[in-house]
C-alpha cells in the first residue's frame, strides 16, 4: 500500500475541517458549492473556514448568513448557523453575541445586504462595538438578483438599473463603508482587502484570520471588506474579473487598514463590560420588588365590612400641579385599606405640557371600568380643567375647585362645590406645590372611609423626601379642616358618595 | 515517479468533481504547472489539471481557488522519507493520485 | 400573593423576568415606553440583557438572534413600531423562533396619535407580514392580566415555537391597578434546537429559507398543522352573565370592562345581557361564540377600531345571528353611557322588554353577579 516515497508528503493546503464533507443543498450537486466559477465568495468562504480551523473555534462559532449570493453559508460551514433577513445580520449577531458572549460570532454579508438595506444595522452594531466579526463582500453589484446597482457600484459602471452607467448626479457616489465605519470610536479593526492577485489574496486570508481571532479574544467589532470578483454579472472571465478588481475597483476602493485598536484593546479590558453574574432564582421576586414579604400588610380591617364604597374621581390640572400624584396617593391609600382601586392617567404629550388628568376609582367590588366618565368627585386645579369636566359630574357629586370664585355658569343643581384658593393656601404653608395635598384633604373628607394610617402609608410610599411628607401631611390636615369649616354649618344632606356609605 | 528522479517539493491534487474550471489556479500558480484539461467532468466543466511535475507546494493555487476542496496541496515534509508517525493524515490518500 | 399598585407596562416586565425572560431589545414609543424603561432597570439586575435598538426593525431582528441562541426574549412597541417589526415577525414565524411582543396600541393610520385605539387588530391578529403564518395574540384587560398573560405568552411561544403578541390598548398599559406576582421564578432553559455556540449545538440551523418547492410546501404545512393545534387547544375567553343572555356584548381589552359595567346596569333594568370577552384573539374563541349563538338573539361588537374584530365574530357564529357594531376611535372610548344607550335602543328595536330586574339596584347586582372565568375550551 503506502510506499516510503508517499509518506514524505503531507497536506499543506486542503479542504478545511470546518466545511461539511458534502453539501445537502441539492441531492445531485453535493460536491459543489452553488457559486459560479471564479466567484469570490468561495475564496472568502475558504479563508474563513481556514481561520476557524487554525484558531480551533469550530464548536464555538456561530455564523450569521445574509440574503444574497452568500445565503447558503449553512450548507457549507459545519458550525452553528443562523440565517438572517436581508441586511439584518448585524442585529441578529448583536443579540447572539449578548446571549452567548463566549461564542465566536461571524456576520457574513454582501454589499447590497450590508451597505444598502442593512446600513443602519451595521452602523449601530459597529458603534456599539458588538463583539462580532463582519465579512463584507463587496462586488459592486447586486449579483443574486441579476445585476442591479448597489451603493458600491462604481461611477460609470453599468448595471441593469443604471443602464447608462452610474451617474453621481442621480445615483450618488460609491459608498465607502470601511472609511465610514472607521470614523467610529468603538470598532477594533477595519481593513479593506482584495482578491485581485496572489499578494492581495494572501493578505485577505491574513485579515480574515485576524478578524476572527480578535473576535475569539473578545476584543470587539472587526470588519474586513473584501473586493470580490463576480465574473457572471460583470460578464468577464474569472481571470478578467480578478484583474478588474485590481485595476479598476481598487481605484475607487483603496485597500488598507482603516482602523486598528487591537493593541490597546489587548492591553485594556474589552469594551463591553463583563456580564453581571445572574442572581439566584429565589432572589428575583425581591430584586423585582414583588416579594410578598417586602410588601406592606396594609390596613384592610379598618373599613367596616358592610360599607359600600364607590368613589369615582377625576383629577385635572396643568402639568406640574401634582394631578397624577394626588390620584396615586388616593389609589395607594385605597389599596392599603383593602379596597379595589384603579388609577388611569392621561398620557403622551399631555405629560409634557398643557393639561393633565387622571381617573381614580376606589370600590369594594371588583372595578369594571377604570374610566371615570361621570365622576362623583372632580378635583379641578384650574378653570380650564373645571370647564372641561364640570358637566360630567354626577348629580349629588362634588367639585373641589382651586380658585376663590367658582364661575357662576359652572354651578349646577345638586352638585356640591368647595372653591378655595388652594395654591395660595399651600403657599402660605411653605410651598405652593402642596396645593394638591390640601385638596386631597377635602377629598378624604368626602370619601370618609379611608383610614388615616392608609393615607399616611401611601404618602410615605410615594413621597420619599421627609420634608415633603411633613408638608404634605400638614397640607392634608388643612384641607380636612377647611372642608369641615365650610360644611360645618350647613352639611350637605346627601351626596352621591356619602349617600352610598351606610353602616351595617 | 521513480525513486532515482529528483523528489518534487510539492504535489497537487485536483478533485475533478468539484473543480468548475474557472482557471484562477492557473493564473495564480507561480511555476505555471496547472493547465486546463481536455476532459469534461460530469457537470460539463473542463477542469484544471496538474502537469504532473514542477509543483513547489507553495499553496497559492489553493488560496486562489474558490472551491472548498477542489485543490489539495501536499508538501515534501522530509526528503528521503519522513517517519509515518509525523506524516499528517491525508498524505497516504493523496499518494494514490 | 400580596398586591401592589403598578402600571400594566411595568407588570409585563416583572412577570416576564419571573417567567425566565432574560432579554429585552426594543425601541421606545408612547404608550409602551415604560416597558423599555422597566426592562432597562431590571434586566441587568437579573442577569438579563437590555439593548435599545436603532429601530424596531433592528429590535425584532435582535429578538431573532436572541431566540436563535435559545434565550427567552421580548420586545415592546406600539402600532407604528409593530408595522416596522412585521418583517422580523414573519421571519421568526418562518424560522420557528419563539418570542413575546407587547403591542401597547395607539391611534393610526400613520403617525395617528397617542390615544388608545384597537386598530392594530388586523396587523397583529391577521399577521401584517408576508407568508402563511399566524401569531398567537393575547389581549389582557387588567394589570393583573398583563402579568398573568405575559407568563402564559412565554409558555405558548416556546410550546409552538412562534411569536406571541400581547396586545393591550394604551389604557391597560398606562393604568395602575393592584397586581400580584408569582413568588417563584422559572429558570431559563436552553432548547435543544438553539444555536448556542457549543459542540452539542454545532449542527443546528435557524432559517426560514426552503429553496426547494416541495421542502417549502412541507414546511408551510407543518406550520399550518401547528396553528390548527393551537386553535384546538389555546382559545380562551371570559364569559360574564352569558348563561341566559339574549344580547351578548363582545369586546376585548379596556372595552370589555366598560361592557361589564353596562351589562350589570342593563341586567338591573331586567334585560338579559351578557359579555363575551376574547382573551385570545388568535386563536379566536370560536367555540364559545358558536355555543352562545344557539341562544342569543344578537351580538353587539364594540371596538376602538372600525370593525376589525367583527369579521372574526361573524365567522365564529357563521353569521347565524345579527352582529351590531359600535365603535369610537381617535383616542376616544365608547363610554359606559354610549354603550348603555345603544343596548337599550337595540332591546327596544328587538322587542326585548325589560323584565323583572335580575337583582335589585345596580350596586347589589354587581355584588351578586359572579364572574365566570372560562379558561380552556
Amino acid at each position: 500500500m503506502s510506499s516510503p516515497v508517499v509518506a514524505e508528503y503531507a497536506v499543506a493546503r486542503g479542504k478545511a475541517k470546518s466545511f461539511y464533507d458534502r453539501y445537502e443543498r441539492k441531492s445531485e450537486l453535493q460536491h459543489q458549492t452553488h457559486f459560479c466559477a471564479g466567484c469570490g465568495h468561495g475564496t472568502i468562504h475558504k479563508m474563513l473556514a481556514a481561520a476557524i480551523d487554525e484558531l480551533g473555534v469550530q464548536d464555538r462559532t456561530i455564523l450569521v448568513g445574509p440574503v444574497g449570493c452568500g445565503v447558503f453559508t449553512y450548507y457549507y460551514f459545519d458550525v452553528g448557523n443562523v440565517q438572517a433577513a436581508h441586511g439584518r445580520a448585524p442585529a441578529v449577531a448583536t443579540a447572539i453575541c449578548r446571549s452567548r458572549p463566549g461564542s465566536v460570532i461571524i456576520s457574513y454579508q454582501g454589499d447590497g445586504d450590508l451597505s444598502a438595506i442593512g446600513s443602519a444595522e451595521i452602523l449601530h452594531a459597529a458603534n456599539r462595538g458588538e463583539n462580532i466579526a463582519v465579512l463584507f463582500v463587496n462586488n459592486a453589484i447586486y449579483s443574486m438578483t441579476g445585476g442591479q446597482a448597489a451603493p458600491t457600484t462604481l461611477l460609470g459602471q453599468k448595471s441593469t438599473t443604471t443602464p447608462l452607467g452610474r451617474n453621481a448626479a442621480t445615483e450618488g457616489y460609491p459608498l465607502h463603508v470601511s472609511e465610514l465605519l472607521a470614523t467610529l470610536e468603538a470598532p477594533v479593526y477595519i481593513e479593506r482587502v482584495g482578491l485581485g492577485d496572489n499578494k492581495q489574496i494572501a493578505q485577505a486570508a491574513r485579515a480574515i484570520r485576524r478578524a476572527v481571532e480578535n473576535q475569539s479574544r473578545g476584543l470587539g467589532f472587526s470588519l474586513v471588506e473584501v473586493l470580490s470578483p463576480c465574473p457572471t454579472i460583470w460578464k468577464m472571465s474569472p481571470v478578467e474579473a480578478q484583474h478588474w478588481v485590481r485595476e479598476t475597483m481598487e481605484k475607487t476602493f483603496p485597500l488598507g487598514v482603516f482602523c486598528d485598536r487591537t493593541k490597546e484593546r489587548l492591553a485594556a479590558p474589552a469594551m463591553q463590560s463583563a456580564p453581571v453574574p445572574a442572581p439566584a432564582l429565589d432572589e428575583l421576586p425581591r430584586i423585582l420588588g414583588v416579594a410578598d414579604a417586602d410588601l406592606p400588610e396594609g390596613h384592610a380591617q379598618a373599613i367596616a365590612g358592610g360599607q359600600i364604597v364607590d368613589l369615582q374621581v377625576r383629577i385635572a390640572g396643568f402639568g406640574g400641579q401634582g394631578v397624577l400624584l394626588l390620584g396615586e396617593v388616593l389609589a395607594e391609600a385605597g389599596l392599603d385599606a383593602g379596597l379595589e382601586v384603579s388609577w388611569l392617567p392621561s398620557y403622551g404629550p399631555e405629560m409634557r405640557s398643557g393639561t393633565s388628568n387622571c381617573h381614580v376609582r376606589l370600590a369594594r367590588e371588583a372595578i369594571d371600568s377604570p374610566l371615570v366618565s361621570a365622576p362623583n368627585v372632580l378635583v379641578a386645579m384650574n378653570e380650564p380643567s373645571l370647564r372641561k369636566f364640570d358637566q360630567s359630574v354626577r348629580p349629588g357629586g362634588w367639585v373641589i375647585y382651586n380658585g376663590e370664585e367658582f364661575p357662576a355658569d359652572c354651578r349646577r343643581e345638586g352638585v356640591h362645590v368647595l372653591a378655595l384658593p388652594f395654591t395660595e393656601l399651600a403657599n402660605g404653608m411653605g410651598d405652593k406645590r402642596a396645593a394638591n395635598m390640601v385638596m386631597m384633604g377635602a377629598v378624604l373628607e368626602i370619601a370618609g372611609v379611608l383610614p388615616d394610617a392608609s393615607v399616611a402609608a401611601a404618602l410615605r410610599h410615594l413621597v420619599r423626601n421627609p420634608r415633603w411628607v411633613e408638608l404634605d401631611e400638614r397640607a392634608m390636615a388643612r384641607g380636612r379642616d377647611l372642608f369641615q369649616q365650610a360644611f360645618a354649618a350647613t352639611p350637605p344632606r346627601s351626596s352621591q358618595i356619602r349617600g352610598t356609605v351606610s353602616e351595617p | 515517479m521513480s525513486e532515482d528522479k529528483k523528489q518534487e517539493r510539492g504535489i497537487l491534487k485536483i478533485d475533478e468533481e468539484e473543480c468548475k474550471g474557472c482557471g484562477l489556479c492557473m493564473e495564480a500558480c507561480p511555476p505555471k504547472v496547472i493547465a486546463m484539461g481536455e476532459r469534461l467532468n460530469r457537470y460539463g466543466y473542463r477542469t484544471a489539471a496538474y502537469a504532473g511535475a514542477g509543483c513547489t507546494g507553495c499553496g497559492i493555487c489553493f488560496l486562489a481557488c474558490p472551491e472548498p476542496g477542489a485543490i489539495t496541496v501536499l508538501r515534501l515534509v522530509k526528503p528521503g522519507g519522513a517517519s509515518a508517525a509525523t506524516a499528517p493524515e491525508g498524505a497516504t490518500a493523496c499518494a494514490s493520485n | 400573593m400580596r398586591k401592589q399598585l403598578m402600571k400594566g407596562n411595568e407588570a409585563i416586565v416583572k412577570s416576564a423576568i419571573l417567567a425566565g425572560c432574560r432579554a429585552f431589545y426594543g425601541y421606545p414609543i408612547t404608550p409602551a415606553s415604560e416597558i423599555a424603561e422597566s426592562a432597562a432597570e431590571f434586566m441587568p439586575k437579573t442577569g438579563g440583557v437590555y439593548v435599545q435598538a436603532e429601530s424596531e426593525v433592528a429590535a425584532i431582528n435582535m429578538l431573532y438572534g436572541a431566540a436563535s441562541a435559545g434565550v427567552r426574549a421580548m420586545t415592546a412597541s406600539s402600532g407604528p413600531g409593530i408595522s416596522l417589526m412585521q418583517e422580523g415577525i414573519s421571519y421568526m414565524a418562518g424560522a420557528e423562533l419563539p418570542c413575546v411582543i407587547a403591542d401597547i396600541t395607539r391611534g393610526g393610520p400613520g403617525l395617528g396619535n397617542l390615544g388608545s385605539e384597537q386598530s392594530d387588530y388586523h396587523q397583529v391578529v391577521k399577521g401584517g407580514g408576508h407568508g402563511s403564518y399566524r401569531t398567537l395574540v393575547l389581549a389582557p384587560n387588567s394589570v393583573q392580566e398583563m402579568a398573568d398573560l405575559t407568563a402564559l405568552a412565554f409558555d405558548l411561544a416556546d410550546r409552538y415555537r412562534n411569536p406571541v403578541v400581547l396586545m393591550a390598548d394604551g389604557f391597560i398599559g398606562q393604568m395602575m391597578e393592584p397586581v400580584g406576582f408569582a413568588q417563584t421564578a422559572t429558570p431559563p432553559q436552553l432548547p435543544a434546537w438553539a444555536v448556542a455556540g457549543t459542540a452539542a449545538s454545532r449542527g443546528n440551523l435557524i432559517t426560514s429559507l426552503y429553496i426547494d418547492f416541495d421542502a417549502m410546501e412541507k414546511h408551510s404545512l407543518a406550520l399550518e398543522a401547528k396553528y390548527k393545534q393551537a386553535e384546538q387547544r389555546e382559545a380562551r375567553a371570559e364569559e360574564w352573565m352569558t348563561a341566559d343572555a339574549e344580547i351578548v356584548l363582545v369586546g376585548y381589552g379596556i372595552v370589555s370592562r366598560i361592557l361589564k359595567a353596562v351589562a350589570a346596569e342593563t341586567r338591573a333594568a331586567g334585560l338579559k345581557v351578557g359579555v363575551l370577552r376574547p382573551i385570545t384573539l388568535y386563536p379566536f374563541p370560536r367555540a364559545q361564540f358558536a355555543r352562545l349563538a344557539a341562544r342569543a338573539r344578537l351580538f353587539v361588537d364594540v371596538e376602538m377600531s372600525h370593525g376589525q374584530m367583527i369579521e372574526d365574530v361573524k365567522l365564529a357564529i357563521d353569521c347565524a345571528r345579527p352582529v351590531e357594531f359600535l365603535s369610537r376611535v381617535g383616542g376616544n372610548v365608547p363610554t359606559h353611557e354610549d354603550v348603555l344607550r345603544f343596548v337599550h335602543e337595540l332591546a327596544r328595536r328587538e322587542g326585548l322588554a325589560p323584565g323583572r330586574p335580575a337583582c335589585g339596584p345596580e350596586a347589589a347586582a354587581r355584588q351578586r353577579c359572579e364572574e365566570e372565568q372560562m379558561a380552556h375550551v
